[in-house]
């Protein structure tokens, strides 16, 4: 079926409109329900005894004195779960096995970073269920650690994984290590392109762990029925991959387990995981009792999924005309304890903006005794354009060449392979560059110390499965369900494309997310899938509808179908004969026992054609001198966006990318002690933008390629944002003080060094 | 443990009893003993702002306030602001801006940017962004709040000019 606006052209009311989303008043006024949020009769408080060390052995746990502590109700060890498989799990985002989740969820015989779970207690207070914590005695033999990844990768290494043989090579190794996995991408002759090279540029660059930084603590509530029936309430990017994983991890049917998703308070990737939820459901099993667990700032520091520190070394060889012939690149990332990292997604993006002939990247995965990185916000991307896009910068320099012309020179466009193999279709890089250019901004004058960077960014975004369901009430009035938690204004994009689609005002549209039992399956929300592959979904689930309606108002009018029109929300019939009045969905809706039930269609689907987004950032900085404070002044990012939806929450998807990767540019960092404890768990000490730190965000949408894959020509927008302000703003840094930085966070010490070292010759 | 004790306070305009405990803040008798959950928990150190109340007018973090700190005071939250079903002019342009994703925050923000009103109908952006730098929001980048604080300002200078006129008038 194709009723897509695109290939009509139909002139859209709805979309591309700025109403006021679905949830938003239950968000201003407090009635909105997070993961912490929920009381159930007789519920507990959860809390978790992790590990004090960064590495060691478990010899022993005693929880006698805990337990019989008063209010003390259940507490759960390694003893009280299933021991699982090294098999591959699938629906979460980021590779992990089963045995390494479960072995992140709670420790058995090695804990492998300071923050790890041992031990978890169920109390009738969260006072008692804290001093049972202190009361449980574990019996450690601390083990030599290792934080940073080019340490974990040195011969000697202390070794986290006596069974991890690096992936990726051949023959396979005759030693255990901590690098899990190499990955090669290459094509062409590198040697030889290096060869014919004019110009060369290389670096080094490396960045800081850095937090997801979600406000919201990851939060749960698990009910164990004795019928073996449970149910659970959380905080999740996607409530299905956490049944699935929760299931798996303790031998349980997928039946059995029905999931809620709470209103979510942030993720951006931190929340495709499981932490709490295993424990929550055994304590609750153990105990008969409902069991709230709620993470403190500091534990969501220490134990859940930060993204990698990385070592990147870039090469690029050009001529003097600016095309870029040859490229080299190692990225070096740390997955945390557990194998995992987004190499392999930094990798395929490091160079996917640009057409180049002969390439290698090498990418390394590695584990080190910290906490096990989860998804963050186009995982692995962020990290590889840093050193990439700062070598451009510098290549510019060394050519006096225009950096947004080198890039054009240098651009894909459709009908270019990618690097990582696909095939470009319909991409609008060239004109997002473009933009920027044409833009005021960029040909602004500067004052004294201040400096200006310019980078790009791409990222693939995603289809994956979706269902959704459009009811049409007796009223006429639509619903439409999903399965996807709403976590920046999907309801409202969804909402807007099913009105669109019915020929409805927004406001006779009503959204909500379903729980496990209500709708089928859909894969998390993440790799900026939801407005294009569940939307895809709503409008199949809604074109269904119309389909329905354009039979019932046939059998009404006695008139084959295809005499039937539907045009915006009204049908009409085209033959001269009957003459009958139009008739509008409500007609319909009132009238629906006599024309076969009531109206209702649900889509299950596996979307395909995400199309990739990229992303062209301008971004301006004052620095002094005397303190090497530095501020952000001017910003403006332009973005290829297909087609915005809700232009309002896609320039907010931009605009907070933008201030997520200028923290990891300019503040942020995990900072270790060398016990290997983490110094700066908490808001205070590790320093995210305030609102005084940035300037307004100023967003560019381009969307003069919408993706036809796509009924509304929408493709992903949330990750991309996040790709470009790292190298933004070290180039605008590096333009000041004359010298290329090379290594975030660029703190006041950092610049302020940097302005003392003087500029580079 | 040291026992609870019975403290009488104003929690948006309603006299409440609650029994609250020398070690627990305000901020969990608002959710745990109240059933005020629109006041959220980020950080629990005062560095977030999610939890943002008035004391006796004063914009607090409620996770740095004692229960029994809050005897005989008066208390709004962000249950408190939206008055008879209508709300507020900082929640009418907060939903007009779009500027919130998650809504985490949000309750925070309001409350936060309400008492910055209240003070000054006509702040400048720099002073908005400055009163709100106690309240941390990860999705939006601050552009769209400020300027939803900035429309509320105008939104409610325009009232008052209204009622001005509307007086002299008669």
């Amino acid at each position: 079926m194709s009723t897509s606006a695109l290939t009509k052209s139909i002139a859209l009311k709805v979309v591309g409109q700025r109403p006021v989303r679905p949830d938003g008043a239950d968000k201003v006024t407090g009635r909105a329900n997070f993961g912490a949020d929920l009381r159930l009769p007789g519920m507990l408080t959860g809390r978790v005894k992790r590990s004090p060390h960064a590495h060691a052995k478990v010899l022993k746990i005693d929880i006698r004195k805990a337990l019989s502590l008063p209010g003390v109700k259940a507490i759960v060890t390694c003893a009280d779960f299933p021991e699982m498989a090294d098999v591959a799990i699938e629906g979460g985002e980021g590779a992990a096995t089963l045995r390494d989740l479960s072995l992140n969820c709670i420790a058995r015989h090695k804990v492998l970073y300071v923050g790890h779970a041992v031990a978890a207690v169920a109390a009738t207070s969260a006072d008692i269920a804290e001093q049972a914590v202190r009361l449980i005695e574990v019996e450690y033999q601390v083990l030599a650690h290792v934080i940073e990844v080019e340490a974990a990768m040195a011969p000697g290494a202390p070794l986290l994984h006596e069974n991890l043989f690096t992936k990726g090579v051949t023959p396979k190794p005759d030693r255990p290590s901590n690098i899990a996995e190499k990955t090669v991408l290459a094509k062409g002759s590198l040697a030889q392109a290096f060869e014919d090279a004019e110009v060369i540029v290389s670096g080094r660059y490396v960045t800081a762990p850095v937090h997801q930084g979600y406000l919201e603590p990851h939060a749960c509530v698990a009910s164990a029925g004795s019928d073996g029936q449970h149910s659970l309430w959380v905080s999740t990017q996607g409530h299905f991959a956490v049944r699935q994983m929760c299931a798996k991890l303790l031998g349980m049917e997928l039946t059995d387990l029905k999931v809620t998703a709470a209103e979510i308070g942030g993720g951006f990737g931190g929340k495709t995981t499981v932490y709490l939820e295993p424990l929550a459901l055994t304590l609750s099993r153990k105990c008969g009792r409902p069991v709230r667990m709620v993470m403190t700032r500091a534990e969501v520091f220490v134990a859940s999924g930060p993204t990698s520190g990385t070592v990147s070394e870039v090469r690029l060889g050009a001529m003097r005309d600016g095309r870029i012939v040859a490229a080299d690149i190692t990225l070096k990332y740390q997955a945390g304890a557990f194998p995992g990292s987004p190499v392999g997604a930094g990798a395929m993006s490091a160079l996917a903006c640009y057409d180049i002939a002969n390439f290698a990247i090498t990418g390394y995965d590695v584990v080190s005794n910290r906490p096990k990185v989860a998804a963050y916000r186009a995982p692995g991307a962020p990290m590889a354009a840093f050193a990439v896009e700062s070598c451009l910068d510098e290549l510019a320099q060394k050519l006096a060449m225009d950096p947004i012309d080198l890039r054009i020179r240098n651009a894909v466009k459709p009908g270019i392979k990618a690097t990582y193999g696909a095939t470009f279709r319909e991409i609008a890089f060239v004109e997002t560059l473009q933009a920027i250019k044409a833009h005021p901004h960029y040909v602004s004058a500067l004052g004294p110390n201040q400096g200006r960077g310019l980078a790009c960014g791409f990222w693939f975004n995603i289809g994956g499965e979706s269902t959704a369901a459009v009811h049409v009430d007796e009223e006429g009035g639509v619903t439409v369900v999903s399965a996807n938690p709403d976590i920046g204004g999907s309801r409202a994009a969804l909402g807007m494309m099913a009105a669109e689609t019915l020929g409805q005002p927004i406001e006779r549209v009503r959204t909500t997310i379903a729980d496990t039992t209500s709708i089928g399956y859909s894969d998390l929300t993440g790799g900026s899938r939801v407005t294009f592959a569940t939307g895809m979904a709503v409008v199949q689930a809604a074109e269904k509808v119309v389909q329905d309606l354009v039979r019932r108002a046939a059998l009404i009018w006695d008139c084959p179908s295809e005499q039937v029109k539907w045009q915006a929300g009204v049908l009409t019939c085209s033959d001269p004969a009957k003459v009958g009045k139009p008739l509008t969905l409500k007609e319909i809706a009132g009238k629906t026992a006599r024309t076969g039930g009531p109206i209702s269609a649900e889509v299950s689907l596996t979307a395909q054609g995400a199309g990739p987004g990229f992303g062209v950032h301008l971004c301006d900085i004052e620095l002094d001198p005397e303190t090497g404070r530095s501020t952000v002044i001017r910003y403006t990012a332009a973005q290829d966006v297909g087609r915005a939806i809700h232009p309002s929450y896609v320039e907010g998807q931009i605009q907070g990318g933008v201030a997520q990767g200028i923290g990891w540019a300019l503040n942020e960092a995990y900072l270790y002690n060398d016990k290997g404890e983490q110094l700066n768990p908490g808001f205070l000490d590790y320093r995210m933008p305030v609102a005084c730190d940035l300037p307004m965000i100023e967003t560019i949408l381009i969307e003069s390629a919408p993706n036809s894959r796509h009924p509304y020509g929408a493709k992903g927008v949330g990750e991309v944002p996040i790709v470009p302000p790292l190298a933004a703003v070290a180039c605008a840094l590096s333009h000041i003080v004359g010298r290329r930085l090379t290594e975030l966070p660029l703190s006041a010490p950092a610049l302020l060094e940097a302005v003392n070292l003087g500029p580079s010759a | 443990m040291m026992s609870k004790r019975r403290i009488c306070a104003i929690v948006n305009g309603e006299p409440v009893e609650f029994l609250g405990g020398p070690t627990q803040t305000l901020l969990d008798v608002l959710r745990d003993e109240l059933g005020l959950t629109g006041s959220k928990e980020g950080c629990s150190s005062g560095d977030c702002g999610a939890c943002s109340i008035t004391l006796d007018g004063s914009l607090v973090c409620s996770c740095l306030v004692l229960a029994p700190e809050a005897e005989g005071r008066a208390i709004n939250t962000i249950e408190g602001v939206a008055e008879n079903g209508q709300m507020h002019p900082v929640q009418q342009q907060f939903l007009e801006h779009a500027a919130l994703q998650c809504g985490f925050c949000t309750p925070g923000f309001l409350v936060a940017a309400k008492a910055l009103l209240e003070r000054n109908l006509n702040p400048t952006e720099t002073e908005i962004r400055y009163w709100l730098a106690g309240n941390l929001c990860r999705c939006t980048g601050y552009d769209k709040i400020v300027r939803a604080v900035q429309g509320a300002a105008a939104q409610m200078r325009a009232a008052s000019a209204a009622q001005d006129k509307k007086e002299f008038v008669s």
